[in-house]
């Protein structure tokens, strides 16, 4: 006979000190866990009700300019600096995390329009209306944050311009900004001297700028599409196609000479910097106010379109869209993408923020107030967990991308904002929600969001409208003669045609 | 090597919880991409769970083997005395408590607690441990079932004329007076219900967290005590005087199943945490194992049981009088599923027997108070800290009690098959409207033909006799489709009628006629 019976011995499986751990032993079977299935469930219901209890996604309201934010720019070299150009001319370096104006960039007579940076954080590019395309040397965080120290007010700063005028350029030899305090701080502020680099005037006034992802050239948008290199006053090349004005320019990411613009003759055309004439265009029937290149799929870029939705394309195939997103009420105003790739923002005229999935045909989540008016920028923050916008109410938003996501500071162990054992019940949480995402119950709430009352009836109208459309089409199809009618991809429903 | 292999296909089907899902069937290109990606982290997680289980379980399971031509059921418990070392040598005692008996016990889910009831009166919290008494006391009145509630601070005993619930320190908290002379007790842990089965037959749920009684139901078939909880899907079992046994949730006054499964009054009832076997055994002395998918007698064995109860790792013990059997591996002959025999001094009446969770342990509640054996490879070796800690501090027993609060199930979770919880119902074709349905349609048609107010015409156009002519003939214009479709069915189903009875209602003698026709055709 051969006999084994269980013996546990207590000093095994219990701590020895009252200083140590608590010794965790895991058997997995499912037989252990009766009604685990059922169990799982409740606790995604539990999860979905959490998230909604703890989404609070707006963190606060930036307030400065005295105008309209028109274009914002983010720093790819400062996490926490972002750029705002406003209608009145005044372009603006924020500190996110203190949510304050570190420095005014001044100079521009009209309306700034376009705002971009150079991929290593030191050229800000700005252009407006007043004809001019101005180059910024960027301060650089050090000296923000000495300045931060040392003003606790950056509204106190007064400066003194010495222009030299060499031909048609403007060169700000010394646009020093000091700042009201003791001569000591002003010794030390002269560090943070605020450099305008180049000023070029041009015959028409400019709508929008992009800088090229690597590499020293910038694309304006206005008339035509002017490349220009930071070391020359005038434009290097120009590209028309047709005599309306282009709107917006987004260079592409993965291959720096390929740049992607739209225009108010409802185009969206794609140009190589290597060719000498634009590659191909894409004829909507309504006009694109913004591109947005994927980051991480390069290929692909988004158009936010007038008629409330935005397209997904493949730049190399636009005869029909890859995928439409529409959630909006109103024309979409400005778009970005996450650095991840995988959702991006809008900001719309119907005065909300909106945030996609990148293959989703409907947004994951709609941000709104009630003092917030028309947004006409959006910004994804460089880490992909804020998200910025500017609207007509001369504020700028900062918001949480997941709105029940906790804040706070890092810790050191981990690199990340929770302990290990709160973020593993996170992704639990969020593993057990993805499982029964498709369950009545938790799709309901999940979906749930509040829509401020505009907005929803709006949302009912359009609805209306479209169905009312369809089922005139309906019938019209129904009357005619087989096959006289064909039923027409949503995708490609809104594009008249590709040129190339 | 293939042994190996094929010991860890069988480990892994089980943590695999299932088929695969069936990629053939879907068209979605992106909906097969991303199940495909799925099946293969269950895979992977099932071989990794596997593994674990092989080789990082801290303890070894029991076993065990004869050699030579011993026979397993002849080796006595004093044998096994000799083999195991001090430390499980201590599992094996008799407590007498002749002027109390017979005793009914049970364990926490851990194992660490049991609690046990006299019939007459004494109740007793013992920590398995160290072996000690937590608290002792008497309740002069006949207590028929005692039962833990989801940890070891409470338990709920049925007295005489009511079940009451009692803290660990012997403080009576409740008397549940609803549920009237209890004679069976039964405790859903996930659900956090305390099912009662009364004197009269009456099932009773009650929520124990917030007290709502959820459940009151007349079984309908008399005195019975004999009620067990399926663990595996939280569905209650009453076994019958006639032999018949019915299955019970919270949520519906009929019972889910009912079945016949013995000649005479079913006298004890057990459940595998599976969910696929039940035991029963009848008055006409037998014992019947049942595969609970099929609703089929897998085995009969001979034999008489007072009580019964299965073990974790699916052994069968089984008691009447001073005799306890533990019978396994139901998949083989019936020879082969006799595992151990056991016999409690001579006289004593076994009342009740319970395997202890996680201890290779079976607990026999008898007549002249308990007794304690062992049987080797009974139960699970390993425990999981977040599910059931024998060793639980206060501090972790406080915490697990918050997390499964959290947890708790609804009682609409309670049913037969509780893989279907959150799996979604595909759409029914929609069938034939119903006769109600159809008149109902009818009816609504007429009613908006009747109220169309008819404008007044020219002089004599709209005289009161025409008018009520239009409207009739308008309710006739409203009634036409209807009727018309109606005798378009009526016409298919007569012809669908004629074919049938043409090919198979022939007189029986002159089927093979017909066949022979087509044959020669």
């Amino acid at each position: 006979m051969k006999v084994k019976v269980i013996a546990r011995s207590t000093d095994e499986f219990t701590r020895e000190r009252s200083q140590d751990l608590q010794r965790v032993f895991r058997n997995f079977d499912p037989a252990l866990r009766p009604q685990e299935k059922a169990v799982e469930y409740v606790r995604a219901l539990n999860a979905v009700k959490l998230e909604k209890i703890f989404a609070r996604p707006f963190i606060g309201a930036m307030d400065g300019h005295i105008d309209a934010v028109s274009c914002m720019a983010k720093n790819p070299n400062h996490l926490k600096g972002i750029f705002s150009g406003s209608m009145d001319g005044d372009i603006r370096l924020w500190d996110l995390a203190n949510r304050r104006t570190v420095h005014q960039f001044p100079g521009h007579q009209g309306a700034v329009k376009g705002l971009t940076v150079s991929t290593d954080g030191r050229v800000l590019v700005s252009c407006g209306s007043d004809c001019t395309v101005r180059l910024w040397n960027v301060p650089t965080a050090t000296t923000i944050e000495e300045s931060n120290g040392s003003s606790n007010n950056s509204a106190e700063v007064s400066g003194s311009n010495i222009l030299m005028t060499i031909g048609g350029i403007q060169l700000y030899a010394f646009s020093f900004i000091f700042f009201t305090f003791n001569v000591k701080r002003m010794f030390t502020d002269f560090a943070a001297v605020v450099f305008c680099l180049l000023t070029s005037f041009f015959t028409n006034s400019f709508r929008a700028v992009d800088h090229q992802w690597d590499g020293n050239l910038f694309a304006t948008a206005g008339a035509q599409v002017d490349i220009w290199d930071h070391n020359r006053s005038q434009p290097i090349n120009s590209f028309e196609w047709g005599t309306d004005t282009v709107i917006s320019v987004r260079f592409n990411p993965g291959e720096p000479n390929i740049f992607a613009t739209s225009a108010s003759d409802r185009s969206i055309t794609i140009y190589d910097l290597r060719l000498s004439s634009p590659v191909r265009k894409v004829i909507m029937r309504t006009k694109t106010n913004s591109i947005a290149w994927n980051p991480m799929e390069p290929m692909n870029f988004t158009a936010a379109n007038e008629d409330c939705n935005c397209y997904s394309y493949d730049a190399r195939k636009l005869s029909e869209a890859r995928c439409v997103h529409q959630d909006h009420v109103s024309a979409v105003m400005d778009i970005d993408y996450s650095p991840t790739g995988r959702e991006f923002v809008t900001g719309s005229y119907d005065r909300t923020v909106r945030i996609f999935p990148y293959n989703g045909g409907h947004s994951r989540e709609i941000y709104h107030t009630k003092r917030m008016q028309r947004v006409f920028s959006v910004k994804f923050s460089c880490d992909a967990s804020y998200v910025i916008s500017g609207s007509d109410d001369t504020n700028l938003r900062l918001w949480k991308a997941k709105a029940s996501e906790q804040l706070g500071v890092e810790c050191n162990f981990c690199s990340s904002k929770l302990l290990p054992r709160e973020r593993k019940k996170h992704e639990y949480n969020e593993a057990v929600k993805n499982r029964f995402k498709h369950l009545p119950e938790i799709k309901r709430i999940d979906r749930h969001k509040h829509l401020p009352k505009p907005i929803y009836k709006a949302r009912a109208l359009r609805r209306l409208m479209t169905d009312a459309q369809r089922r005139k089409e309906d019938r019209i199809r129904a009357h005619s003669a087989p096959g006289s009618m064909r039923k027409e991809q949503f995708r490609k429903k809104r594009i008249i045609q590709e040129v190339e | 090597m293939e042994d190996y292999d094929e010991e860890m296909e069988i480990t892994e089907k089980k943590y695999l919880r299932g088929e695969a899902a069936d990629l053939k069937v879907h068209n979605d290109k992106k909906l097969k991409g991303q199940l495909a990606i799925r099946e293969k982290l269950y895979s992977i997680s099932a071989k990794a769970s596997a593994k674990t289980e092989k080789y990082l379980g801290p303890t070894e399971g029991g076993c065990l083997e004869p050699e030579g031509f011993e026979k397993l059921y002849r080796i006595s418990q004093s044998s096994i005395l000799t083999e195991v070392p001090i430390l499980s040598a201590r599992n094996q005692y008799d407590i007498v408590l002749p002027d109390f008996g017979p005793y009914s016990l049970d364990f926490t889910a851990s194992g660490r607690y049991m609690t046990v009831a006299g019939r007459k009166g004494h109740l007793a919290i013992v920590d398995m441990k160290d072996m000690s008494v937590i608290k002792e006391f008497q309740v002069r009145e006949t207590v028929r079932d005692v039962v833990f509630l989801h940890n070891e601070l409470f338990f709920a005993a049925a007295q005489k004329k009511y079940p009451y619930i009692y803290n660990r320190d012997g403080t009576e908290l409740h008397c549940l007076k609803e549920h009237g002379a209890v004679l069976k007790l039964q405790f859903l842990r996930n659900h956090f219900l305390l099912a009662s089965i009364n004197i009269f037959g009456q099932l009773h749920y009650q929520d124990v967290t917030t007290g709502v009684m959820v459940g009151n139901f007349r079984t309908g078939h008399g005195r019975s005590d004999v009620m067990r909880v399926n663990p595996f899907n939280g569905v209650v079992a009453v076994g019958h005087s006639r032999g018949t046994l019915s299955m019970w949730k919270p949520t519906s006054s009929a019972p889910l199943v009912k079945m016949l499964c013995h000649q005479g009054a079913i006298t004890a009832l057990a459940f595998h945490s599976n969910g696929h076997l039940m035991a029963t055994s009848g008055m006409e002395r037998k014992i019947k194992i049942w595969d609970l998918r099929k609703f089929d007698v897998l085995h009969t064995i001979s034999g008489h049981a007072k009580t019964m109860d299965f073990s974790q790792k699916g052994h069968l013990a089984a008691a009447t009088g001073s005799f306890v059997q533990v019978l396994r591996d139901f998949s083989g002959s019936q020879s082969d599923s006799k595992y151990m025999t056991h016999s409690i001094a001579k006289g004593y009446q076994a009342q009740k027997v319970a395997f202890r969770p996680y201890e290779d342990v079976l607990a026999i509640g008898h007549s002249m108070g308990w007794s304690s054996i062992l049987i080797p490879g009974s139960g699970e070796p390993n425990f999981d800290t977040w599910v059931a800690n024998p060793y639980e501090t206060s501090k972790q027993r406080r915490e697990k009690e918050i997390h499964s609060l959290l947890d708790k199930l609804p009682p609409e979770t309670i049913m037969l098959d509780p893989t279907k919880i959150g799996s979604v119902k595909p759409t029914r074709k929609k069938g034939k409207p119903s006769k109600q349905e159809r008149e109902a349609e009818i009816e609504a048609a007429i009613e908006e033909a009747k109220s169309i107010t008819i404008k007044k015409k020219t002089k004599g156009r709209s005289k009161p006799s025409r008018i009520a002519k239009k409207k009739q003939e308008a309710i006739k214009n409203a009634k036409r489709p209807f009727i018309e479709q109606e005798e378009h069915e009526d016409k298919l189903s007569k012809t669908k009628r004629k074919r049938v009875t043409e090919d198979t209602e022939l007189p029986k003698s002159l089927q093979r006629f017909a066949r022979n026709k087509k044959a020669t055709e």
